[in-house]
Parts: C-alpha cells; sequence; structure tokens
C-alpha cells in the first residue's frame, strides 16, 4: 500500500513541475514494459524502441492517469497499444491460424508423461533452457500470448488483465488455461531432455 | 463421484490458482491421487509457471536502461524549453 501511496506522491509531484522524478517513477517498471514489448514484438531492437515510446507516452499522458489502476498496469496497457499498433503496421504480419477459437469449446490436450522431476529455476542459468522457455512464449497465438503475459509474466490478476485487453473476466480464465496447456504441451517434450537421470548438480 | 482424466485437465488452471469450487476441488484431487499422469500434467504445468516467471528468463538488453533515460531525459528538457 505504501508503494502505491508513494507513486501517487511522485506523480502529483511531477504534475507540479518536478519533471526529472519521472525518471525514479519508471525505475521499478522498465524490465516489465520491456518484457512486454518483446514477448509481443518478437525483435529486441522493435522492442526496446517500442518499450521506449510507451515510456514517452506514459511521461506525455502522465495528467490522464487516474489512480483507480495502478501505475504498473496503466504503463503495461499503453505498452501493448504501443506494440499492437506496430504489429498492425508491419507489412508482413503473420496471419493468425484460422482454427484458433478464442473462446469457444475446443479441447486443447497436454502432453501426456507419467512422472516429471521438477526443473529447478537454477537451470536458467542456461542459456538454451531461457530461449526455449522465450521461443515456447514468442510462439503462442498472440490471443493467448497476451494473456499468458500479463497473468503469468506480469502477474496482474485476471480483473485487471481484463480491463487491459478489454475482455471479459471468463474470456481471461479461458484463454490462459489454454495458453497454460499449449505452453505445457509444447515444453515438456523438450524440457525433459534436460531432466537429468541423477542429480542436478552433477552437471556444471 | 469419479471424473475422467480428460475433465481434470479442463482444471488444471483453476487449480494452480486456487480458483476451483470446494466440489470440484474435491473430485480433481482424488482423482490425481491415483493417476500419475494427472499429477505429472499438473506438476509439469505448476513448473514450468515458476519458470516462465523467474526474472531470469527475460533479460533486458545491456544499456537498456541508460539510453531509455537519455531519451526521456531528452523529452523532458525540450518540455521546460516550450
Amino acid at each position: 500500500m505504501s508503494e502505491s501511496r508513494d507513486e501517487a506522491q511522485i506523480i502529483a509531484s511531477i504534475l507540479a513541475g518536478n519533471t526529472h522524478e519521472f525518471h525514479d517513477l519508471i525505475r521499478p517498471h522498465e524490465r516489465s514494459v520491456y518484457v512486454m514489448a518483446l514477448s509481443l514484438l518478437q525483435n529486441e531492437a522493435d522492442a526496446e524502441d517500442a518499450a521506449q515510446e510507451a515510456f514517452l507516452k506514459a511521461f506525455r499522458n502522465l495528467a490522464n492517469f487516474r489512480g483507480d489502476a495502478k501505475f504498473s498496469t496503466w504503463l503495461i496497457s499503453i505498452t501493448l497499444n504501443e506494440a499492437r499498433s506496430r504489429l498492425r503496421s508491419r507489412k508482413n504480419v503473420k496471419i493468425e491460424s484460422l482454427d484458433e477459437s478464442p473462446d469457444g469449446q475446443d479441447q486443447v490436450s497436454p502432453a501426456l508423461l507419467r512422472d516429471w522431476r521438477e526443473i529447478p529455476s537454477e537451470a536458467l542459468e542456461r542459456k538454451e533452457i531461457r530461449l526455449l522457455l522465450q521461443h515456447a512464449v514468442a510462439d503462442l497465438p498472440s490471443i493467448y500470448r497476451e494473456v499468458f503475459l500479463l497473468r503469468d509474466v506480469e502477474e496482474l490478476s485476471v480483473n485487471e488483465s481484463a480491463e487491459v485487453l478489454g475482455i471479459t473476466v471468463a474470456s481471461v480464465k479461458v484463454r490462459l488455461h489454454r495458453a497454460r496447456i499449449m505452453l505445457q504441451k509444447k515444453l515438456v517434450p523438450q524440457l525433459k531432455r534436460f531432466n537429468p537421470r541423477r542429480r542436478w548438480f552433477s552437471w556444471s | 463421484m469419479v471424473i475422467e482424466c480428460k475433465h481434470v485437465w479442463e482444471h488444471i488452471s483453476g487449480y494452480l490458482d486456487g480458483t476451483l469450487s470446494p466440489e470440484v476441488l474435491e473430485q480433481v484431487q482424488k482423482h490425481l491421487e491415483h493417476c500419475e499422469i494427472c499429477s505429472a500434467i499438473l506438476d509439469s504445468t505448476r513448473n514450468l509457471l515458476i519458470l516462465t516467471a523467474d526474472e531470469r528468463v527475460f533479460e533486458l538488453p545491456l544499456g537498456f536502461s541508460e539510453r531509455l533515460h537519455a531519451r526521456l531525459e531528452a523529452e523532458i528538457r525540450g518540455l521546460k524549453r516550450e
């Protein structure tokens, strides 16, 4: 709570003319804005430019920020719009698959396995594992990727995600479920290869 | 009531988020007790979510912050001059 009060105070101060405080206001949010832009645009240079543009837009429009949403959610919303408009203006827009039914009854099935050896977070020290995860998220159809990023990467609530995307809470839940199952289906067979038969610390 | 694997899969996301109703939760838990496939699906999905939420997966490019703040500074100074 104190964090949001501090943020509100900084915003009021910036609007009162202490514009340099904008630097401090956004520092905690740099990573989440960039990750959102990167996962949507799938190109580092584009993502960096879109992230910068999103922060500039937030600065120019700060007077329009209303305290009823969190500042972080507002920023993510600006980033999503910035990324979407860049995607629209790209000539080679990837056509989404036609059999993708956002909220219909189609089932998505997980990868079947009999046992799962946990992959510990230390495995993320390996670049190939990080890339595997990044690519799997990037390969999700955009409607699922957006929900997944908001909920499971940016850790917005279901309600906040629904608001940012302009869809219902029920749709967020359905799409999130599918996104998670799609990722499980794709990643689990790949990650199993990294599952050591012995202990994790046996390789360096 | 006994439920099949396919029905359990529909509830994986809700199970992980803790949003299942008490009745459904009980059915799913009972199923998980004797179904190693569904248990492995659940464990692997939970594991994936922990990994993808880890900050190390998506790193900021070197110098990102410096370039961002330099661009912001230029914008802020520009506004002050107007």
